[in-house]
């Protein structure tokens, strides 16, 4: 809470300041708009839908506490993409050219980046991706910065309290081999596995539309290893955990997934099957700290559902986005990627300061989740 | 290993070849490519989940009820779909085109109404534990569908061989003019064909689908492509060809992934599909081309 007062505070007495050097209503009322470009319609409609919510709650909080630049308010304009990645570079040229935003936030998906990126980078326009993590979006040019945790840096963590917490040592690794996001997850585990020194006793893979999966967990069986690493989609996970556990390998054997993992579908189809199956996360909904517990109720009461980590990630970000205008000390691009550079923040997701290649510099936010009777809880 | 391995093999080719009997009946009957059939086996899986979450229906239950459902779909698809071609003595092609058309948007209908996500029976539906002896271990659904695909097998063999409906089934693959001159219902028959294979997918979806956990409605699509190989493989029309190619096909499957890769378990059923019909295109066992003729 005194983190979150410091900062009202500070916010209130910046506007307070603000209000006497620059006592004139027309400047009271000047806003500094942001735009942002998310998912509002189509099938992932929902995780543009979390943003959207995260963003704006973060923003009326940045204007309750007096806005920005002393007492300039924040405003947002959310382009629909429909995940679209024509339309969302459509989106990233209204809000370049018409609008004029300095900033904008998003789009919500890697391959929406990809093509929006080199769009807003040449129009030197500070682009921040707050769900995007795939390889390669930071390198699209200098204005492009992500607030999102790349699985590769998740991953690490997740192997290494598996290490030290529960003396893995040996493990098989699984990976559905027809699915981009599953092989680049199991070539992050891979990497990790062996910087920790753990010995690889066989790699395994499979379809993401196969049902059985009973060859490759009797050959793992047969081979005694103290963990399973799994990068694939929720569905084809679920099943593969039913059937070890169906064909005897006991629980002690943990499971330890990947991104696709982290998904409360999994002990929907998988049950107690599932119990003991480590997650890494760069947030979780019940993570200790103040911060997290007045973002979750306020969210909550807001939009009537919980947060999701997308929610968090923008939520976060939106702030990260404040304080740079504000260091900034104007609503300039060029200023504010100066300052963006300088940010030093903690919000829901954990300390936050940004690499020279613009990516999250910490992975200390990261919380480790176990499956117990088919929910994820923090690992003790 | 090696023996658990086997098991796993069986069981995995118990499921193709239990998904085949229905789809080789119709096609070694009725000359039809009725690819409408990968829904009768999501649709009998849905209704037996349903009726077993909203009713709370036992496995004997939800079972027979799931499978004839899917055997009353098949009877009212294959008339809606399939007379008008029938009575043009269009070809085979255009029945594939038909029911291709068909399936898709069924399959999309099905994802309209109840969603993509994967679904499960609920938990303690059937007792999931697994008995262990000699080093292997099985699960009582396992052996279900074991037992189930070989009990059919048996039964579709006697219904064939032995019954006025078999004689008048057979008489119906060997040459529809003729048996309709001979006096028999070529229409009852044939929606006596449609229900039985839709019965037998029906009954397939609700027992893979109470294996492997994983019920959505694309769940038939996947299945299709092994149909396929198992049907051309063991014979065209041929019962017991299916059950021997499936079971062989499982078990070549379980042992390429279990002792050479699993990156090539995929390829295992199509070389061998294409094997089969560079070398013995009337299938393993050669009956299809006696139907044939």
């Amino acid at each position: 809470m005194s983190r979150l007062l410091s900062r009202v505070g500070a916010a209130a007495l910046g506007s307070l300041m603000g209000a006497s050097l620059l006592a004139t209503p027309v400047m009271a009322q000047q806003t500094v708009t942001v735009g942002a470009i998310e998912i509002l319609s189509g099938p992932s409609a929902a995780y543009g839908t979390a943003i959207k919510g995260g963003l704006e709650l973060a923003m009326d909080e940045i204007n309750a506490a007096g806005g920005v630049l002393g007492g300039k308010k924040l405003a947002l304009i959310v382009e629909d993409s429909a995940g679209n990645k024509d339309q969302a570079v459509n989106a990233a040229r209204k809000l370049v050219g018409r609008d004029k935003v300095p900033v904008v936030i998003g789009p919500t998906l890697s391959n929406e980046m990809f093509a929006v990126g080199p769009v807003t980078n040449d129009r030197k326009v500070v682009t921040i991706g707050t769900s995007t993590t795939a390889k390669g979006i930071t390198e699209l040019g200098p204005y492009i910065f992500r607030t999102a945790l790349p699985e590769s840096d998740v991953v690490p963590v997740t192997l290494k309290t598996a290490k030290e917490k529960f003396g893995v040592k040996t493990i098989a690794m699984m990976y559905a081999n027809d699915d981009a996001f599953s092989k680049s997850g199991f070539d992050s585990m891979k990497a990790a596995a062996e910087q920790l020194g753990l010995t690889i006793a066989t790699i395994e893979t499979f379809g993401s539309k196969d049902a059985d999966f009973s060859a490759q967990l009797t050959k793992i069986k047969g081979l005694n290893v103290d963990a399973i690493t799994i990068s694939a989609l929720v569905e084809p996970i679920s099943g593969v955990v039913l059937q070890a556990r169906q064909l005897g390998i006991p629980a002690s054997v943990r499971f330890i997934g990947g991104n696709g993992a982290n998904s409360p579908k999994l002990g929907e189809i998988a049950g107690a099957a599932a119990d003991g199956l480590l997650v890494g996360s760069p947030w979780f909904i019940a993570k200790k700290g103040e911060t997290n517990e007045k973002f979750v109720s306020t969210y909550k009461q807001r939009y009537g559902k919980d947060p999701d980590q997308f929610a968090a990630q923008a939520y976060d970000t939106m702030y990260i986005v404040a304080k740079a205008i504000d260091t900034a000390g104007a609503a300039d691009s060029e200023k504010i990627r100066e300052a963006l550079y300088k940010t030093d923040f903690n919000g829901v997701m954990g300390p936050f300061t940004f690499t020279e290649g613009r990516d999250p510099a910490s992975n200390e936010g990261v919380v480790v989740l176990s499956m117990k009777n088919g929910r994820f809880e923090i690992l003790e | 290993m090696l023996s658990q391995q086997l098991v796993n093999g069986l069981v995995l080719g118990s499921t193709y070849a239990l998904f085949a009997l229905g789809f080789t009946l119709i096609f070694g009957v009725l000359r039809v490519i009725n690819l409408t059939y990968g829904f009768y086996f999501s649709i009998g899986a849905f209704v037996a989940l349903t009726v077993a979450r909203e009713f709370g229906a036992t496995i004997w239950v939800a079972l027979p009820v799931g499978a004839l459902s899917a055997g009353v779909v098949a009877v009212v698809a294959d008339w809606i779909l399939l007379t008008r071609l029938r009575r043009a003595k269009a070809g085979e092609l255009a029945s594939l085109m038909v029911t291709l058309g068909a399936v898709l948007a069924l399959y999309s209908l099905m994802a309209v109404f109840i969603g993509t996500d994967i679904q499960r029976f609920p938990f303690g539906f059937v007792d999931n534990t697994a008995i262990e002896f000699g080093g292997i271990r099985i699960s009582l659904v396992q052996m279900l569908i074991v037992g189930t695909t070989f009990v059919l097998v048996a039964v579709l063999f006697l219904l064939l061989q032995r019954t006025k409906l078999g004689l008048m089934i057979r008489a119906l693959a060997e040459n529809e003019d003729a048996a309709r001159l001979m006096g028999i219902n070529v229409g009852l028959t044939v929606a006596a064909v449609s229900f039985l294979s839709g019965t037998l997918g029906g009954a397939a979806g609700v027992l893979i689908g109470l294996n492997f956990n994983a019920i959505q409605p694309f769940m038939g699509e996947h299945m299709m492509l092994r149909g396929f190989a198992v049907i051309i493989i063991g014979g065209l029309g041929d019962i017991r060809g299916a059950l021997i190619a499936g079971v062989l096909l499982g078990v070549l499957e379980v042992l390429t992934a279990g002792y050479i890769s699993s990156n090539a378990k995929e390829a295992v059923a199509f070389t061998i599909l294409v094997l089969t019909l560079w070398f013995r295109p009337v299938g393993l066992f050669g009956r299809a081309q006696a139907k044939r003729a």
